[in-house]
């Protein structure tokens, strides 16, 4: 039974993401703790990419910064290591398939199962790709999480009968990043997708505000947020937590309206 | 060739975000419909020849194999077609395809600007509307090519991301095919990205192999001892390699952009400096470090400074049917200053990375042996960056 799970058993859940090392290492521990000290339910930590396609400026950003801090997949995985020692949430990594090819498949995810990393995501790795990492996976008990886009239509059920830890619904065309409006019928998707599952369903890309998060998460189990918190951390690292708890408070609070 | 679909040996796949997917399975079902459709095919043929100038002459470089004192050398001469290279042979492909599918828009990547204009002049030519993404620095290094897109119609977009050159233009590209699928084809430029593009792109380039060997044959009588190609992406290479590929007796040579040289940080050769990865949609040989991180690569071509070469070229090197060597800057400039006093031909900076290595082993080989270089593209676009090299004020621009 996968730890994903359980952040979905107390209501809607809130999924913060967050760059490692950006712009150090350090900020991003203290806001992790921030994030799940104010409710947070899993938290997503992103490992960065030189040349990230899904990505908005605002993430793709980040991994520059976090990259030029020096940052590596070595130092993230030291890093989870200790912060597993302060806190038990569920956590998952999001990333690029060339991360995860380059350090070795088999290295990583026995890494990931080792220093307690849930599920990864790989935006990179479509359904028809997944045996790539997928037998590597299971052998670790690592979920391995799927997409479903605006655009998956007929591929929805398949994608969502084999799906697991839980499904990354997105909201809407393009890249990361905040939107002021999400015009995609997310309704119907998702009743698409619990015809053929009843793993949990979560929402991300384009979501900022409370309000956006409360009407997202309404119509599924969960909403993710990147964008918006790498702002606040941008905005300077040295009250950087304390804006991310601040934030991730109110947004959880909305949610569980 | 691919057991696995999209898969030449263990390299290609579609490695795109879920929301392409459905993109890449309407192209490749369009393609598979319309590639032996008699009509399609007769259109396409005909926009070959008359409207891009096809077949593209063999012209036998009598001066520079005398004065190489070995190898016949030919030229195959896409430099001549419409818009001054091979790019137009794929754009005209895929612009009519996109038209068949009912899209009305064309997304391109251009590094020397090449495939932007061949495509800004496609979708000028059937009524498509365009925008090309472009790096920032090399609208900078291929100025006049920016002006002649615009001219075409198209809007440029410089891409300041990453390092400001092709591969950040493919992956703005792929970041605005992902905003606006329903009436946009994205127009991919060389044998790379996620299947169906890298067997599409081959199919159309593939006129290029097709006229050399029967030009060969009525000039020679016998297939040709090397053909020699430049390889960024590798579309005029694999176009000039493949109908070879089953001629065991014909030597593909491919030359990589090695920039300051391959045991430099500034070069751009794959397969001498790269390994095994997965970005932009395939698996191949990526220039990358040892997390992955794939590496700001340099070359003077801007058409060559990319950090990865197409599946397909990644397989011909796994079962060595094809080689790939890598050309300095300075070998090419040698070569592209070489060519033009010895013929009269100005080739494209990328071209000449081919035509470099020619000069090297043509000397060591017979009289009566044959080699053959692909003419990529003409030059005219890189005289003020080579008059600049040799230090040289900035007086042509």
């Amino acid at each position: 039974m996968s730890n994903i799970k359980k952040a979905f058993e107390k209501g809607k859940a809130f999924i913060p993401f967050i760059t490692c090392g950006d712009p150090d290492l350090e900020t991003t521990k203290a806001c992790v703790l921030a994030m799940v000290q104010n409710g947070a339910d899993l938290i997503e930590l992103g490992i960065p990419f030189s040349d990230p396609t899904a990505e908005g400026p605002v993430i793709q950003a980040a991994n520059e910064r976090a990259l030029q801090g020096g940052v590596t997949t070595s130092k993230i995985f030291e890093f989870v290591k200790d912060l597993r020692k302060t806190t038990d949430i569920p956590m998952v990594f999001m990333t690029y398939a060339n991360v995860v090819f380059s350090y070795g498949a088999e290295k990583f995810i026995k890494q990931c199962m080792e220093t307690g990393i849930d599920g990864i995501i790989l935006p990179d790795l479509p359904f028809e790709e997944k045996e790539e990492f997928l037998p590597v996976c299971h052998k670790y008990g690592v979920d391995l999480i799927s997409f479903i886009a605006p655009t998956s239509k007929d591929r929805i059920k398949m994608i969502a009968s084999e799906a697991e830890g839980f499904l990354y619904i997105v909201s809407s065309l393009g890249v990361t990043g905040t939107r002021s409006e999400i015009t995609t019928d997310i309704e119907s998707i998702v009743k698409a997708v619990r015809e053929s599952t009843d793993i949990p369903c979560a929402i991300g890309f384009g979501i900022s505000t409370p309000e956006q998060a409360k009407k997202m998460a309404g119509f599924s189990d969960g909403a993710i947020v990147g964008s918006a918190i790498i702002k606040l951390i941008n905005e300077g690292k040295e009250d950087a937590a304390a804006r991310v708890g601040e934030y991730v408070c109110r947004m959880k609070e909305a949610i569980g309206d | 060739m691919s057991d696995k679909k999209g898969r030449f040996g263990i390299h290609g796949g579609q490695y795109i975000p879920e929301t392409l997917m459905n993109a890449v399975i309407e192209l490749e079902e369009a393609y598979n419909r319309f590639k032996d459709d008699p009509d399609f095919i007769k259109e396409l043929s005909d926009l070959f020849n008359d409207y891009a100038g096809r077949p593209s002459r063999l012209y036998f470089a009598e001066r520079m194999t005398q004065d190489l004192g070995g190898a016949k050398i030919y030229l195959k001469r896409e430099d001549l077609n419409h818009t001054g290279a091979h790019k137009i042979n794929n754009v005209l492909g895929q612009a009519l395809l996109a038209k068949k599918m009912g899209k009305r828009r064309l997304i391109a990547e251009t590094g020397a600007g090449q495939h932007g204009v061949a495509t800004a002049t496609a979708a000028a030519l059937m009524g498509l509307e365009c925008v090309v993404f472009m790096g920032e620095e090399d609208t900078k290094r291929q100025a006049l090519n920016v002006y002649r897109m615009r001219l075409l119609g198209a809007e440029v977009i410089p891409v300041t991301s990453g390092t400001g050159t092709l591969k950040d233009a493919v992956s703005e590209a792929m970041r605005e095919w992902t905003r606006r699928i329903e009436d946009t084809h994205y127009c991919l430029g060389s044998v790379m990205g996620p299947h169906p593009f890298p067997t599409i792109v081959r199919d159309f380039q593939a006129v290029i192999s097709k006229e050399i060997k029967s030009q060969i044959l009525e000039k020679e009588g016998k297939l040709p001892d090397a053909v020699i190609a430049c390889v960024g992406g590798g579309s005029n290479a694999i176009g000039s390699f493949y109908n070879f590929i089953e001629d065991k007796s014909v030597r593909l040579i491919g030359c990589e952009a090695a920039g300051r040289g391959v045991d430099t940080l500034e070069t751009a050769a794959t397969i001498a400096t790269g390994r095994e990865g997965i970005f932009h949609g395939m698996k191949s040989y990526f220039c990358q470090d040892e997390f992955g991180q794939i590496a700001p690569v340099y070359s003077i071509s801007a058409g060559l400074d990319y950090p990865g070469i197409g599946p397909e070229h990644a397989y011909l090197h796994d079962t060595g049917r094809a080689e790939y060597v890598p050309v300095t800057d300075e070998e090419a400039v040698e070569a592209f200053e070489y060519l033009a006093k010895t013929e009269g031909i100005i080739p494209a900076i990328e071209s000449a990375h081919a035509v470099a290595y020619a000069t090297k082993i043509a000397p060591d080989m017979d009289k009566d042996r044959i080699i053959v270089i692909t003419l990529s593209g003409r030059g005219d676009k890189d005289c003020a960056a080579i008059a600049r090299y040799r230090g040289e004020e900035n007086i042509y621009e």
